[in-house]
């Protein structure tokens, strides 16, 4: 099954609906919810990253019996240093978006963790595509 | 594992319902449906808020109780009030006057429901302090809400706080109270006058619990008019108070909105009214909302002040009770009587937890993940075809709604009155497309009608 959401940058009110939206199909999809609980933080993060640093981004999801595959394609200004990026705790966030309450430097490195895989690639002054890939049944998990 | 059928207080009577679908747009678990010109309810799916009964013009929906004369096959007949029943009358009604009327009507003794919040209230601190893993904690006060959360936010029922509620601790702490004294538990009959449907069913079907102590259920509007009868009589006044409220400010106000919240130690949010309380959920899910510890979640707005079976205005008694909880602090400054509280003690020991709440999802489309994915994209495909606006016409709540009854084999897309016109240009005769129509909402409903229960209210 195949989905997309688009996303707005600097749109914080509207970040959170593709998670809402994919935590809705999966639990009509009877999914466990520790592992619903992994996507839904993943992309939300992810979501936010798109509204925090990005212009404007889709995100497709596809899902089968098996695993769900996130990816989160963004026009913006890319990530020059991926591995800086990766850190727990860096963060490039401007003070406005700091007062509400992000810019811990914890989104991609909580987007890793919660993924079965996960995949990063970026360009500079073109934009930035997350590949996020969970496994949808509980005993195939690596957590 | 999942229990097919569940005790609700609330009934639709066929002989008085027209099938005008009120309910139907108002029940917000999409409990509803109607077929045969009648409103049908989906048992698993009804949380007993009652939301239908408010929005019934023909008075259809009833809350069954128990008949009143069964009090007098008891030597003891106890009636176990909630603290709104006291705030439904005039301001000049004492609740010393409330109690002689109830004795008046049969009573022989009088217990308050929130008699055992002095004695609740650190134990909820204590859950709350053991239990930082399961934050927030949900209060278990108001069982629609319990069973709100069992069905539409199945992840959350571990988060829902594992204490008896105060009518359960009280009729507990009665029943001690008898044995102590040496009667017969048949010679005990505990009538708790109720506010709501919900709290009917938590007694006749209990959640984490196997079974109540309560003898039966009593409605409060019935009550009400009982004992305000005697009132008007003048066969009670002020004078004879010989009886009064034992409650202590905390504990008068309790059943209102922010009543556990204010109390409890820690990060505590009230939110009553059950769409504001599905949209918290909803967030509370997503991890959006951190930090918080514990939440008291009513479902009637103005919580059981605006219970489907009170008299009053839920306003005007949630401003009649606070206001009695303030004078009695200024006056006594909420002195609690320390003997109880050990008499608490003593006879609830092993009965303070409930057990695990099952949860019993009602958002999955089968059990089976392949199978749940099959009728989901039949679901995205008849969506394609259904027109979006909700009009209720084929007898689901929504166009989502009918989709997914259609793939639960539960509906016929020919429902749909949309679908009917553009199948009347090929296939479906119109007579076939009327005859359908009359079964969804029966043989009458495009008769005239001048007299029609909700043309001119
Ligand atoms: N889609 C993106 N486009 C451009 N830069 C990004 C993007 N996502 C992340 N970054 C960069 O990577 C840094 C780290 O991202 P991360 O999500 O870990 O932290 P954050 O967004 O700054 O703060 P938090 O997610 O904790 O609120 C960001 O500060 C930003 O500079
Ligand atoms: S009581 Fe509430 S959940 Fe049950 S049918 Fe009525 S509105 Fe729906
Ligand atoms: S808020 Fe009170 S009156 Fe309303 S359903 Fe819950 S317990 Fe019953
Ligand atoms: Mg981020």
């Amino acid at each position: 099954m195949h989905f997309e959401f688009k996303v707005q940058g600097g749109d914080f009110v509207r970040a959170g609906n593709a998670s809402s939206q994919v935590k809705k199909i999966l639990k009509q999809l009877n999914v466990d919810s520790s592992v619903i609980k992994r996507i839904v933080v993943a992309l939300y993060e992810g979501e936010v990253n798109i509204a925090a640093h990005a212009f404007n981004g889709v995100i497709y999801v596809d899902i089968d019996t098996e695993r769900i595959i996130i990816k989160l394609d963004d026009n913006g200004p890319g990530i020059p240093d991926i591995n800086l990026a990766m850190q727990p705790g860096y963060s490039t966030a401007s003070p406005i978006v700091r007062e509400m309450g992000f810019g811990a430097g914890m989104g991609l490195p909580n987007i890793k963790d919660n993924s079965d895989d996960f995949k990063i690639t970026s360009e500079v002054g073109k934009g930035t595509c997350l590949e996020i890939l969970v496994n949808l049944k509980v005993n195939q998990e690596g957590v | 594992m999942e229990n097919a059928s569940f005790h609700h207080a609330l009934k639709i009577r066929t002989d008085v319902c027209i099938g005008c679908a009120h309910c139907m747009r108002a029940c917000p678990t999409e409990a509803l449906r109607v077929s045969g010109g009648k409103a049908h309810l989906h048992s698993d799916r009804c949380i007993d808020c009652g939301e239908c009964y408010r929005v019934c013009p023909t008075g259809a929906i009833i809350v069954e109780q128990d008949d009143f004369q069964n009090i007098f096959n008891f030597k003891h007949r106890v009636a176990l009030i909630p603290s709104v029943l006291l705030g439904q009358y005039p301001d000049d009604v004492t609740p010393g006057m409330v109690f002689q009327a109830l004795q008046n009507i049969g009573f022989t003794e009088i217990y308050e429901v929130e008699d055992s919040v002095e004695y609740l209230i650190p134990q909820i601190n204590d859950y709350i302090g053991k239990n930082q893993n399961k934050k927030p904690i949900v209060s278990s006060f108001c069982p629609a809400i319990v069973r709100l959360v069992q069905v539409k936010f199945p992840w959350l029922v571990g988060n829902i706080m594992l204490l008896r509620p105060p009518l359960d601790l009280t009729s507990s702490y009665i029943r001690g109270k008898y044995k102590e004294q040496g009667f017969s538990e048949l010679e005990v009959g505990i009538f708790y006058v109720t506010p709501c449907a919900a709290k009917i069913a938590a007694i006749k079907s209990p959640v984490g619990e196997d079974k109540s102590e309560i003898t039966g259920v009593i409605n409060m509007d019935l009550i009400y008019n009982r004992t305000l009868h005697e009132i008007k009589k003048k066969v009670v006044s002020k004078d004879q108070d010989t009886f009064n409220s034992q409650l202590t400010p905390r504990s008068i106000t309790w059943a209102l909105t922010n009543g556990e919240a204010s109390h409890i130690n820690g990060r505590c949010m009230a939110i009553d009214g059950i769409h504001n309380v599905m949209e918290f959920l909803d967030k509370i899910e997503n991890d959006e909302v951190a930090g918080v510890d514990f939440l008291e979640l009513r479902s009637c707005d103005e919580s059981c002040a605006g219970g489907i079976l009170a008299a009053s205005n839920r306003f005007l008694t949630a401003e009649l009770l606070r206001k009695r909880a303030k004078a009695l602090a200024e006056f006594n400054h909420g002195e609690v009587n320390q003997s109880k509280l050990l008499q608490y003690q003593e006879f609830l020991v092993g009965r303070i937890d409930l057990s695990r709440v099952e949860p019993r999802s009602m958002v999955k489309l089968d059990e089976d993940m392949a199978k749940a994915m099959k009728k989901m994209e039949r679901v995205n495909r008849i969506m394609c075809y259904l027109p979006g606006i909700d009009c209720g016409v084929c007898g689901a709540p929504s166009c989502l709604a009918l989709a997914e009854d259609i793939v639960k084999g539960e509906g016929a897309i020919s429902h749909c009155v949309f679908l009917q016109k553009v199948m009347e240009q090929s296939k479906l005769n119109p007579e076939h497309s009327f005859k359908i129509m009359k079964k969804i909402w029966g043989d009458n409903r495009c008769m005239k009608d001048c007299e029609k229960p909700n043309q001119n209210k």
